[in-house]
Protein backbone atom coordinates (compact mmCIF):
# COMPACT_ATOMS: atom_id res chain seq x y z
CA UNK A 1 0.00 0.00 0.00
CA UNK A 2 2.95 2.35 0.02
CA UNK A 3 4.03 1.57 -3.08
CA UNK A 4 0.91 2.75 -3.60
CA UNK A 5 1.07 6.07 -2.85
CA UNK A 6 4.82 6.45 -3.47
CA UNK A 7 4.25 6.27 -7.22
CA UNK A 8 1.94 9.15 -7.94
CA UNK A 9 3.47 11.69 -5.48
CA UNK A 10 6.88 10.85 -7.25
CA UNK A 11 5.53 10.88 -10.63
CA UNK A 12 4.25 14.43 -9.60
CA UNK A 13 7.35 15.91 -7.69
CA UNK A 14 8.83 14.87 -11.30
CA UNK A 15 6.25 16.49 -13.15
CA UNK A 16 7.34 20.04 -11.81
CA UNK A 17 10.64 21.40 -12.53
CA UNK A 18 13.72 19.15 -13.30
CA UNK A 19 16.40 18.33 -10.30
CA UNK A 20 19.23 21.64 -10.45
CA UNK A 21 16.73 24.01 -12.36
CA UNK A 22 15.11 26.94 -10.58
CA UNK A 23 11.62 26.69 -9.06
CA UNK A 24 11.70 29.57 -7.10
CA UNK A 25 12.84 33.12 -7.81
CA UNK A 26 13.13 36.04 -5.51
CA UNK A 27 13.46 39.20 -7.16
CA UNK A 28 14.42 42.14 -5.10
CA UNK A 29 12.45 41.29 -1.91
CA UNK A 30 12.29 44.68 0.57
CA UNK A 31 10.07 43.51 4.04
CA UNK A 32 8.68 46.66 6.50
CA UNK A 33 7.95 45.94 9.70
CA UNK A 34 5.88 49.13 10.65
CA UNK A 35 8.95 51.67 9.83
CA UNK A 36 11.42 49.56 10.24
CA UNK A 37 12.92 48.26 6.95
CA UNK A 38 14.24 44.38 8.22
CA UNK A 39 15.35 43.35 4.42
CA UNK A 40 16.39 44.67 1.42
CA UNK A 41 16.34 44.06 -1.88
CA UNK A 42 17.14 40.66 -2.02
CA UNK A 43 17.54 38.14 -4.91
CA UNK A 44 18.43 34.69 -5.07
CA UNK A 45 17.13 31.73 -6.76
CA UNK A 46 16.36 28.30 -5.34
CA UNK A 47 16.77 25.26 -7.09
CA UNK A 48 14.42 21.97 -7.78
CA UNK A 49 15.32 19.10 -5.05
CA UNK A 50 18.50 21.01 -3.57
CA UNK A 51 19.03 22.29 -0.72
CA UNK A 52 19.74 25.61 0.05
CA UNK A 53 20.95 26.99 2.95
CA UNK A 54 20.58 30.51 4.45
CA UNK A 55 22.69 31.81 6.91
CA UNK A 56 24.11 34.82 8.65
CA UNK A 57 24.43 36.47 11.68
CA UNK A 58 21.75 37.01 14.08
CA UNK A 59 19.04 39.61 13.06
CA UNK A 60 19.90 40.02 9.27
CA UNK A 61 16.77 38.87 8.13
CA UNK A 62 16.92 35.29 7.01
CA UNK A 63 13.87 33.98 8.75
CA UNK A 64 12.12 36.99 7.51
CA UNK A 65 12.89 36.02 3.67
CA UNK A 66 11.97 33.09 4.20
CA UNK A 67 8.61 33.64 6.18
CA UNK A 68 7.93 35.55 3.06
CA UNK A 69 7.92 32.66 0.68
CA UNK A 70 4.87 30.83 2.04
CA UNK A 71 3.57 33.93 3.20
CA UNK A 72 3.41 33.61 7.21
CA UNK A 73 4.85 37.47 7.32
CA UNK A 74 0.43 37.84 6.87
CA UNK A 75 0.01 37.08 9.73
CA UNK A 76 2.07 39.67 11.41
CA UNK A 77 -0.12 42.85 11.20
CA UNK A 78 2.61 44.85 10.67
CA UNK A 79 4.43 43.47 8.14
CA UNK A 80 4.80 44.65 4.33
CA UNK A 81 6.53 42.49 1.46
CA UNK A 82 7.46 44.20 -1.35
CA UNK A 83 8.91 42.14 -4.56
CA UNK A 84 8.43 39.25 -6.51
CA UNK A 85 8.96 35.65 -5.43
CA UNK A 86 7.87 33.29 -8.72
CA UNK A 87 7.00 30.04 -8.08
CA UNK A 88 6.17 28.27 -11.34
CA UNK A 89 6.19 31.67 -12.38
CA UNK A 90 4.11 32.90 -10.73
CA UNK A 91 3.89 35.63 -8.42
CA UNK A 92 3.46 34.10 -4.64
CA UNK A 93 3.42 38.06 -3.27
CA UNK A 94 0.11 38.94 -5.84
CA UNK A 95 -2.15 39.88 -4.16
CA UNK A 96 -4.87 37.56 -6.00
CA UNK A 97 -2.91 34.87 -4.53
CA UNK A 98 -4.48 32.83 -1.69
CA UNK A 99 -1.76 32.57 1.40
CA UNK A 100 -3.97 29.37 2.31
CA UNK A 101 -2.76 27.91 -1.39
CA UNK A 102 1.13 28.86 -0.90
CA UNK A 103 0.94 27.34 2.20
CA UNK A 104 -0.16 23.73 1.33
CA UNK A 105 2.17 23.79 -1.76
CA UNK A 106 5.43 25.52 0.73
CA UNK A 107 5.31 23.58 3.92
CA UNK A 108 7.13 24.68 7.09
CA UNK A 109 8.93 23.67 9.89
CA UNK A 110 9.53 25.75 12.94
CA UNK A 111 12.40 26.27 15.20
CA UNK A 112 10.63 25.31 18.33
CA UNK A 113 8.80 21.79 17.63
CA UNK A 114 5.81 22.36 18.08
CA UNK A 115 3.22 19.40 17.26
CA UNK A 116 -0.58 20.03 17.72
CA UNK A 117 -1.83 19.22 21.37
CA UNK A 118 -3.40 15.81 19.54
CA UNK A 119 -2.65 12.12 18.69
CA UNK A 120 0.47 11.34 16.80
CA UNK A 121 -1.76 10.16 13.92
CA UNK A 122 -4.14 13.36 14.04
CA UNK A 123 -0.55 15.33 13.78
CA UNK A 124 -0.05 13.80 10.80
CA UNK A 125 -3.45 13.28 9.14
CA UNK A 126 -5.11 17.42 10.23
CA UNK A 127 -3.10 19.14 7.45
CA UNK A 128 -4.77 17.02 4.66
CA UNK A 129 -7.80 16.31 6.04
CA UNK A 130 -8.10 20.15 5.89
CA UNK A 131 -7.18 20.09 1.99
CA UNK A 132 -10.37 17.85 1.41
CA UNK A 133 -8.46 14.10 1.92
CA UNK A 134 -10.70 11.27 3.40
CA UNK A 135 -9.92 8.04 1.89
CA UNK A 136 -6.69 6.05 2.73
CA UNK A 137 -5.80 8.48 5.35
CA UNK A 138 -4.38 5.31 7.17
CA UNK A 139 -1.90 5.06 4.43
CA UNK A 140 -0.81 8.45 3.85
CA UNK A 141 -0.07 8.95 7.95
CA UNK A 142 2.33 5.66 7.68
CA UNK A 143 3.93 7.08 4.73
CA UNK A 144 4.33 10.21 5.73
CA UNK A 145 6.29 9.04 9.10
CA UNK A 146 8.46 6.43 7.15
CA UNK A 147 9.41 9.41 4.72
CA UNK A 148 10.03 11.30 8.42
CA UNK A 149 12.22 8.66 9.32
CA UNK A 150 9.40 8.05 12.41
CA UNK A 151 7.43 5.45 12.16
CA UNK A 152 9.61 2.60 13.53
CA UNK A 153 9.29 4.87 16.75
CA UNK A 154 5.80 5.13 16.95
CA UNK A 155 3.74 2.88 14.96
CA UNK A 156 2.59 0.98 18.47
CA UNK A 157 1.37 4.31 19.70
CA UNK A 158 -0.29 6.70 16.99
CA UNK A 159 -2.73 7.45 19.86
CA UNK A 160 -0.83 9.09 22.38
CA UNK A 161 -0.16 12.69 22.15
CA UNK A 162 2.73 14.03 20.15
CA UNK A 163 3.81 16.09 22.43
CA UNK A 164 4.98 13.13 24.71
CA UNK A 165 7.58 12.33 22.24
CA UNK A 166 11.31 13.41 22.78
CA UNK A 167 12.15 17.02 21.23
CA UNK A 168 13.79 15.49 17.67
CA UNK A 169 10.88 12.94 17.51
CA UNK A 170 8.57 15.79 17.73
CA UNK A 171 10.60 17.70 15.23
CA UNK A 172 10.20 14.86 12.53
CA UNK A 173 6.63 14.32 13.49
CA UNK A 174 6.33 18.02 12.45
CA UNK A 175 8.65 17.24 9.01
CA UNK A 176 5.96 14.23 8.90
CA UNK A 177 3.02 16.35 9.11
CA UNK A 178 4.44 18.89 6.52
CA UNK A 179 4.88 15.93 3.98
CA UNK A 180 1.04 15.03 4.28
CA UNK A 181 0.27 17.91 2.29
CA UNK A 182 2.91 16.87 -0.88
CA UNK A 183 4.63 20.54 -1.05
CA UNK A 184 6.79 20.95 -3.62
CA UNK A 185 8.82 22.90 -0.89
CA UNK A 186 9.96 22.60 2.78
CA UNK A 187 10.90 25.81 4.41
CA UNK A 188 12.62 25.15 7.47
CA UNK A 189 13.40 27.74 10.53
CA UNK A 190 16.33 26.86 12.18
CA UNK A 191 15.09 23.14 12.70
CA UNK A 192 17.73 21.93 14.95
CA UNK A 193 18.71 24.78 16.97
CA UNK A 194 16.21 23.04 19.84
CA UNK A 195 17.85 19.93 19.73
CA UNK A 196 21.11 17.91 20.66
CA UNK A 197 23.66 17.16 18.43
CA UNK A 198 22.49 13.35 18.27
CA UNK A 199 18.99 14.20 16.82
CA UNK A 200 20.57 16.98 14.66
CA UNK A 201 22.16 14.55 12.67
CA UNK A 202 19.27 12.27 12.07
CA UNK A 203 17.11 15.65 11.09
CA UNK A 204 20.31 16.18 8.67
CA UNK A 205 20.19 12.97 7.25
CA UNK A 206 16.62 13.21 6.92
CA UNK A 207 16.99 16.60 4.92
CA UNK A 208 19.39 14.72 2.62
CA UNK A 209 17.15 11.62 1.86
CA UNK A 210 14.34 13.79 1.23
CA UNK A 211 15.87 15.91 -0.94
CA UNK A 212 15.48 14.00 -3.64
CA UNK A 213 11.86 14.50 -3.80
CA UNK A 214 11.49 18.06 -2.32
CA UNK A 215 13.29 21.22 -2.56
CA UNK A 216 14.43 22.47 0.99
CA UNK A 217 14.89 26.14 2.25
CA UNK A 218 16.78 25.86 5.67
CA UNK A 219 17.58 28.71 7.35
CA UNK A 220 20.73 28.10 10.04
CA UNK A 221 22.98 29.64 12.68
CA UNK A 222 24.81 26.75 12.35
CA UNK A 223 27.87 26.99 9.66
CA UNK A 224 29.12 23.48 10.14
CA UNK A 225 25.29 22.15 9.41
CA UNK A 226 25.06 24.60 6.17
CA UNK A 227 28.25 23.23 4.65
CA UNK A 228 27.17 19.58 5.64
CA UNK A 229 23.57 19.46 4.07
CA UNK A 230 23.67 22.44 1.74
CA UNK A 231 23.92 22.49 -1.94
CA UNK A 232 23.81 26.44 -1.91
CA UNK A 233 24.20 28.55 0.38
CA UNK A 234 22.77 32.13 0.78
CA UNK A 235 24.88 34.89 2.82
CA UNK A 236 23.06 37.39 4.12
CA UNK A 237 24.15 40.23 6.57
CA UNK A 238 23.41 43.33 8.46
CA UNK A 239 23.38 47.21 6.17
CA UNK A 240 22.89 50.30 7.18
CA UNK A 241 20.20 51.00 9.71
CA UNK A 242 20.38 47.31 10.75
CA UNK A 243 18.82 46.35 7.54
CA UNK A 244 19.03 42.87 6.25
CA UNK A 245 20.98 42.56 3.14
CA UNK A 246 21.95 39.53 0.65
CA UNK A 247 25.89 39.40 0.56
CA UNK A 248 25.94 36.63 -1.77
CA UNK A 249 24.61 33.17 -3.05
CA UNK A 250 27.10 30.53 -4.17
CA UNK A 251 27.47 26.89 -4.43
CA UNK A 252 28.00 25.57 -1.05
CA UNK A 253 31.30 24.12 -1.57
CA UNK A 254 32.60 27.37 -3.18
CA UNK A 255 31.36 29.41 -0.31
CA UNK A 256 33.27 27.51 2.96
CA UNK A 257 36.43 27.53 0.68
CA UNK A 258 36.63 30.04 -2.33
CA UNK A 259 33.59 33.47 -0.73
CA UNK A 260 33.32 36.16 -3.49
CA UNK A 261 32.61 38.54 -1.12
CA UNK A 262 35.27 39.64 1.82
CA UNK A 263 31.99 39.71 4.62
CA UNK A 264 31.28 36.22 3.69
CA UNK A 265 35.00 35.27 4.07
CA UNK A 266 34.88 36.91 7.71
CA UNK A 267 31.60 35.43 8.71
CA UNK A 268 32.53 31.55 8.03
CA UNK A 269 36.10 32.02 9.31
CA UNK A 270 34.39 33.22 12.65
CA UNK A 271 36.02 36.66 12.37
CA UNK A 272 32.41 38.04 13.37
CA UNK A 273 28.84 37.06 13.85
CA UNK B 1 36.15 58.10 40.44
CA UNK B 2 35.81 56.76 43.74
CA UNK B 3 36.05 52.96 44.19
CA UNK B 4 32.67 50.91 43.60
CA UNK B 5 30.76 49.10 46.14
CA UNK B 6 32.34 45.56 45.89
CA UNK B 7 30.61 42.84 48.17
CA UNK B 8 33.77 41.48 50.48
CA UNK B 9 34.59 37.91 49.82
CA UNK B 10 34.79 35.26 52.47
CA UNK B 11 35.56 31.91 53.31
CA UNK B 12 32.99 30.93 55.45
CA UNK B 13 29.42 30.61 54.45
CA UNK B 14 27.89 32.40 57.95
CA UNK B 15 26.27 35.43 56.91
CA UNK B 16 28.35 38.71 56.64
CA UNK B 17 25.67 40.58 55.03
CA UNK B 18 21.99 41.54 55.38
CA UNK B 19 20.86 37.67 54.32
CA UNK B 20 19.46 37.16 58.19
CA UNK B 21 17.24 40.53 57.34
CA UNK B 22 16.29 39.61 53.84
CA UNK B 23 15.29 36.04 55.38
CA UNK B 24 13.14 38.05 58.57
CA UNK B 25 11.37 40.38 55.77
CA UNK B 26 10.58 36.92 53.85
CA UNK B 27 9.19 34.94 57.28
CA UNK B 28 6.94 38.26 58.02
CA UNK B 29 5.42 37.62 54.14
CA UNK B 30 4.35 34.51 54.77
CA UNK B 31 2.87 35.03 57.60
CA UNK B 32 0.86 38.01 56.18
CA UNK B 33 -0.30 35.40 53.18
CA UNK B 34 -1.17 33.13 55.58
CA UNK B 35 -3.41 35.32 57.39
CA UNK B 36 -5.00 36.84 54.45
CA UNK B 37 -6.17 33.33 53.38
CA UNK B 38 -7.60 32.55 57.14
CA UNK B 39 -9.32 35.45 57.35
CA UNK B 40 -11.40 35.06 54.44
CA UNK B 41 -12.06 31.53 55.19
CA UNK B 42 -13.18 32.52 58.46
CA UNK B 43 -15.48 34.52 57.46
CA UNK B 44 -17.03 32.25 55.09
CA UNK B 45 -16.97 29.64 57.35
CA UNK B 46 -18.81 31.68 59.86
CA UNK B 47 -21.48 33.23 57.89
CA UNK B 48 -22.49 29.10 56.42
CA UNK B 49 -21.90 28.05 59.85
CA UNK B 50 -24.53 31.18 60.93
CA UNK B 51 -26.68 30.07 58.00
CA UNK B 52 -26.74 26.75 58.42
CA UNK B 53 -27.67 26.95 61.90
CA UNK B 54 -30.65 29.40 61.65
CA UNK B 55 -31.60 27.44 58.25
CA UNK B 56 -31.24 23.66 59.03
CA UNK B 57 -34.35 23.12 61.05
CA UNK B 58 -36.58 24.24 58.18
CA UNK B 59 -34.81 22.48 54.95
CA UNK B 60 -37.76 19.83 53.79
CA UNK B 61 -39.21 18.48 50.60
CA UNK B 62 -41.85 21.14 50.89
CA UNK B 63 -39.28 23.90 50.96
CA UNK B 64 -38.47 22.45 47.15
CA UNK B 65 -42.29 21.77 45.92
CA UNK B 66 -44.62 24.03 47.26
CA UNK B 67 -45.38 27.08 46.20
CA UNK B 68 -45.13 30.77 48.31
CA UNK B 69 -47.14 31.31 51.01
CA UNK B 70 -48.75 33.95 53.78
CA UNK B 71 -47.75 30.86 55.91
CA UNK B 72 -44.11 30.35 56.81
CA UNK B 73 -44.61 26.69 57.36
CA UNK B 74 -46.24 25.75 53.88
CA UNK B 75 -44.33 28.67 52.10
CA UNK B 76 -42.09 26.87 49.34
CA UNK B 77 -39.54 27.74 46.48
CA UNK B 78 -40.96 25.49 43.61
CA UNK B 79 -42.09 28.99 41.83
CA UNK B 80 -38.74 30.61 42.57
CA UNK B 81 -36.45 27.43 41.56
CA UNK B 82 -38.03 27.30 38.10
CA UNK B 83 -38.20 30.79 37.45
CA UNK B 84 -34.60 30.91 38.41
CA UNK B 85 -33.73 27.50 36.15
CA UNK B 86 -35.80 29.42 33.17
CA UNK B 87 -33.83 32.35 33.72
CA UNK B 88 -30.29 31.07 33.79
CA UNK B 89 -30.91 28.88 30.87
CA UNK B 90 -32.17 31.47 28.79
CA UNK B 91 -29.18 33.99 29.82
CA UNK B 92 -26.92 31.10 28.89
CA UNK B 93 -28.54 30.23 25.74
CA UNK B 94 -27.76 34.45 24.27
CA UNK B 95 -24.76 35.60 26.56
CA UNK B 96 -22.39 32.18 25.89
CA UNK B 97 -22.06 31.96 21.69
CA UNK B 98 -22.82 35.74 21.66
CA UNK B 99 -19.50 36.37 24.08
CA UNK B 100 -17.76 33.68 22.74
CA UNK B 101 -18.05 34.25 19.33
CA UNK B 102 -17.37 38.39 20.12
CA UNK B 103 -14.23 37.05 22.12
CA UNK B 104 -12.78 35.02 19.15
CA UNK B 105 -13.90 38.75 16.41
CA UNK B 106 -11.67 40.79 19.20
CA UNK B 107 -8.48 37.90 19.51
CA UNK B 108 -8.65 36.06 15.89
CA UNK B 109 -9.50 37.99 13.29
CA UNK B 110 -10.38 42.15 13.78
CA UNK B 111 -7.12 44.15 13.66
CA UNK B 112 -5.46 46.08 16.59
CA UNK B 113 -6.72 49.67 15.70
CA UNK B 114 -8.03 52.80 17.51
CA UNK B 115 -11.45 51.29 16.96
CA UNK B 116 -10.93 47.51 18.37
CA UNK B 117 -8.57 49.60 21.27
CA UNK B 118 -11.78 51.67 22.07
CA UNK B 119 -13.88 48.49 22.15
CA UNK B 120 -11.98 46.64 24.37
CA UNK B 121 -11.94 49.37 27.08
CA UNK B 122 -15.78 49.86 26.89
CA UNK B 123 -16.51 46.39 27.20
CA UNK B 124 -13.68 46.63 30.45
CA UNK B 125 -15.87 48.98 31.70
CA UNK B 126 -18.90 47.56 31.47
CA UNK B 127 -17.48 44.37 33.39
CA UNK B 128 -17.55 47.32 36.11
CA UNK B 129 -21.18 48.71 35.78
CA UNK B 130 -22.93 48.29 39.01
CA UNK B 131 -25.45 45.54 38.31
CA UNK B 132 -28.24 47.56 38.77
CA UNK B 133 -27.77 49.60 35.89
CA UNK B 134 -28.20 46.64 33.90
CA UNK B 135 -31.62 46.49 35.30
CA UNK B 136 -32.63 49.95 34.80
CA UNK B 137 -31.28 50.02 31.24
CA UNK B 138 -33.35 46.14 30.68
CA UNK B 139 -36.25 48.20 31.77
CA UNK B 140 -36.14 50.72 29.53
CA UNK B 141 -35.15 48.54 26.37
CA UNK B 142 -36.72 44.96 27.10
CA UNK B 143 -39.75 45.99 29.32
CA UNK B 144 -40.82 49.16 28.37
CA UNK B 145 -39.55 50.46 24.81
CA UNK B 146 -40.00 46.71 23.29
CA UNK B 147 -42.75 46.19 25.18
CA UNK B 148 -42.38 43.07 26.28
CA UNK B 149 -43.48 43.51 29.66
CA UNK B 150 -42.23 42.32 33.19
CA UNK B 151 -41.49 38.73 31.68
CA UNK B 152 -39.02 35.72 31.57
CA UNK B 153 -37.59 37.28 28.46
CA UNK B 154 -36.98 40.56 28.84
CA UNK B 155 -35.52 38.89 32.79
CA UNK B 156 -32.78 36.89 30.57
CA UNK B 157 -32.07 39.27 27.65
CA UNK B 158 -30.78 41.53 30.95
CA UNK B 159 -29.11 38.71 32.78
CA UNK B 160 -27.38 38.20 29.48
CA UNK B 161 -26.48 41.92 29.10
CA UNK B 162 -24.35 41.87 32.77
CA UNK B 163 -23.02 38.46 31.90
CA UNK B 164 -21.68 39.39 28.38
CA UNK B 165 -18.67 41.41 29.25
CA UNK B 166 -17.47 39.12 32.04
CA UNK B 167 -17.48 36.02 29.59
CA UNK B 168 -16.25 37.71 26.79
CA UNK B 169 -12.95 39.19 28.49
CA UNK B 170 -12.46 35.89 30.29
CA UNK B 171 -12.82 33.97 26.88
CA UNK B 172 -10.42 36.60 25.62
CA UNK B 173 -7.83 35.95 27.96
CA UNK B 174 -8.63 32.25 27.30
CA UNK B 175 -7.70 32.76 23.78
CA UNK B 176 -4.64 34.43 24.11
CA UNK B 177 -3.05 32.08 26.33
CA UNK B 178 -3.12 30.01 23.38
CA UNK B 179 0.66 29.60 21.92
CA UNK B 180 1.45 31.58 18.54
CA UNK B 181 3.30 29.02 17.35
CA UNK B 182 0.08 26.62 17.47
CA UNK B 183 -1.82 28.79 15.51
CA UNK B 184 1.70 29.00 12.98
CA UNK B 185 1.61 25.55 12.99
CA UNK B 186 -1.46 25.19 11.83
CA UNK B 187 -1.51 27.73 9.57
CA UNK B 188 1.52 26.53 7.98
CA UNK B 189 -0.19 23.53 6.73
CA UNK B 190 -2.60 25.11 4.38
CA UNK B 191 -5.55 25.62 7.11
CA UNK B 192 -7.78 28.99 6.76
CA UNK B 193 -8.07 31.14 9.71
CA UNK B 194 -11.67 29.58 10.55
CA UNK B 195 -9.67 25.74 10.40
CA UNK B 196 -7.02 27.21 12.86
CA UNK B 197 -9.76 28.90 15.03
CA UNK B 198 -12.19 26.14 15.01
CA UNK B 199 -9.42 22.83 14.91
CA UNK B 200 -6.48 23.88 17.29
CA UNK B 201 -7.02 27.56 19.08
CA UNK B 202 -11.05 27.48 20.53
CA UNK B 203 -10.38 23.15 21.67
CA UNK B 204 -7.47 24.14 23.29
CA UNK B 205 -9.10 27.46 25.30
CA UNK B 206 -12.10 25.32 26.05
CA UNK B 207 -11.26 24.98 29.69
CA UNK B 208 -10.36 28.73 30.09
CA UNK B 209 -13.38 30.03 28.51
CA UNK B 210 -15.62 27.54 30.32
CA UNK B 211 -14.20 28.82 34.09
CA UNK B 212 -15.48 32.00 32.85
CA UNK B 213 -18.68 31.10 31.81
CA UNK B 214 -19.13 29.56 35.19
CA UNK B 215 -17.81 32.76 36.87
CA UNK B 216 -20.38 34.88 35.25
CA UNK B 217 -22.97 32.74 35.84
CA UNK B 218 -22.54 31.93 38.90
CA UNK B 219 -22.63 35.76 39.71
CA UNK B 220 -26.12 35.72 37.34
CA UNK B 221 -28.01 33.10 39.58
CA UNK B 222 -27.27 34.91 42.99
CA UNK B 223 -27.94 38.76 41.48
CA UNK B 224 -30.87 40.30 43.12
CA UNK B 225 -30.79 43.91 42.24
CA UNK B 226 -31.45 44.03 38.49
CA UNK B 227 -34.20 41.61 38.48
CA UNK B 228 -35.67 43.11 40.78
CA UNK B 229 -35.73 46.50 38.72
CA UNK B 230 -36.34 44.63 35.45
CA UNK B 231 -39.40 42.85 36.40
CA UNK B 232 -39.03 39.92 38.35
CA UNK B 233 -42.76 39.86 40.34
CA UNK B 234 -42.59 39.50 44.06
CA UNK B 235 -45.78 37.20 44.25
CA UNK B 236 -45.91 34.50 41.40
CA UNK B 237 -48.29 31.94 42.06
CA UNK B 238 -47.81 29.66 39.18
CA UNK B 239 -44.38 28.38 37.72
CA UNK B 240 -43.32 30.12 33.96
CA UNK B 241 -44.26 27.96 31.19
CA UNK B 242 -42.65 29.64 28.59
CA UNK B 243 -40.62 33.36 27.73
CA UNK B 244 -43.48 35.37 28.06
CA UNK B 245 -44.63 34.80 31.30
CA UNK B 246 -44.15 36.25 34.53
CA UNK B 247 -41.60 35.23 36.91
CA UNK B 248 -39.25 35.52 39.96
CA UNK B 249 -36.18 33.93 41.55
CA UNK B 250 -35.06 32.18 44.29
CA UNK B 251 -32.46 35.77 45.46
CA UNK B 252 -35.91 37.37 44.54
CA UNK B 253 -38.27 35.30 47.09
CA UNK B 254 -35.54 35.39 49.76
CA UNK B 255 -35.40 38.86 49.82
CA UNK B 256 -39.21 39.01 50.25
CA UNK B 257 -39.35 36.78 53.10
CA UNK B 258 -36.17 38.48 54.92
CA UNK B 259 -38.31 41.55 54.74
CA UNK B 260 -41.35 39.78 56.38
CA UNK B 261 -41.66 41.08 60.24
CA UNK B 262 -42.11 37.07 61.30
CA UNK B 263 -38.78 35.78 62.22
CA UNK B 264 -40.11 32.24 61.11
CA UNK B 265 -39.69 33.68 57.16
CA UNK B 266 -36.14 34.93 58.27
CA UNK B 267 -35.29 30.92 59.34
CA UNK B 268 -37.20 29.97 56.27
CA UNK B 269 -34.57 32.40 54.13
CA UNK B 270 -31.89 31.37 55.56
CA UNK B 271 -32.82 27.56 54.06
CA UNK B 272 -33.42 28.67 51.10
CA UNK B 273 -29.87 29.96 51.13
CA UNK B 274 -28.56 26.52 51.36
CA UNK B 275 -31.19 25.22 48.30
CA UNK B 276 -29.26 28.48 46.07
CA UNK B 277 -26.03 27.06 47.50
CA UNK B 278 -26.41 23.51 46.27
CA UNK B 279 -27.70 24.64 43.12
CA UNK B 280 -24.87 27.38 43.01
CA UNK B 281 -22.37 24.50 43.57
CA UNK B 282 -24.05 21.57 41.57
CA UNK B 283 -24.07 23.92 38.21
CA UNK B 284 -20.38 24.71 39.09
CA UNK B 285 -19.92 20.77 39.31
CA UNK B 286 -21.40 20.61 35.87
CA UNK B 287 -19.20 22.82 34.26
CA UNK B 288 -16.06 21.41 35.86
CA UNK B 289 -16.76 18.24 34.51
CA UNK B 290 -17.28 19.34 31.04
CA UNK B 291 -14.18 21.52 31.30
CA UNK B 292 -12.41 18.09 32.50
CA UNK B 293 -13.59 16.37 29.16
CA UNK B 294 -12.20 19.27 27.10
CA UNK B 295 -8.98 19.07 28.76
CA UNK B 296 -8.48 15.50 28.02
CA UNK B 297 -9.33 15.74 24.59
CA UNK B 298 -6.60 18.10 23.72
CA UNK B 299 -3.61 15.97 24.72
CA UNK B 300 -1.17 18.69 25.68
Amino acid sequence: MTQQLEQPLTQEAAGSSAAGQPLIDIRNLNVHYGNFKAVGDVTFEIATHRITALIGPSGCGKSTVLRSINRMNDLIPTARVEGEILFHGENILSSGVDPVMVRRRIGMVFQKPNPFPKSIYDNVAWGAKVNGIRKGMDELVEWCLRSAALWDEVKDKLDQSGLALSGGQQQRLCIARALANNPDVILMDEPCSALDPISTLRIEDLMRELAKNYTITIVTHNMQQAARVSDQTVFFSLGENRMGVLVESSPTRDIFTNPRDSRTEDYITGRFG
Amino acid sequence: MSSPPILPKSTSLSDIGNLSRRQRIASIGKVVFLAATLLAVAALAVLLWYIFQRGWGWLSWGLLTNPPSRKPEKAGLSIAISGTLWIISLTLLVAFPMGVASAIFLEEYAPKNRWTRLLQINISNLAGVPSVVYGLLGLGIFVQWLDLGRVVLAGALTMALLSLPVIIISSQEALKAIPWSLREAAYGVGATRWQVTASHVLPAAVPGILTGVILAVSRAIGETAPLLVAGAAGFVTSKPSGFMDSYTTIPIQLYNWMSRPQTEFRDLAAAGIIVLLVLLISMNLIAIIVRQRFSSRTRW
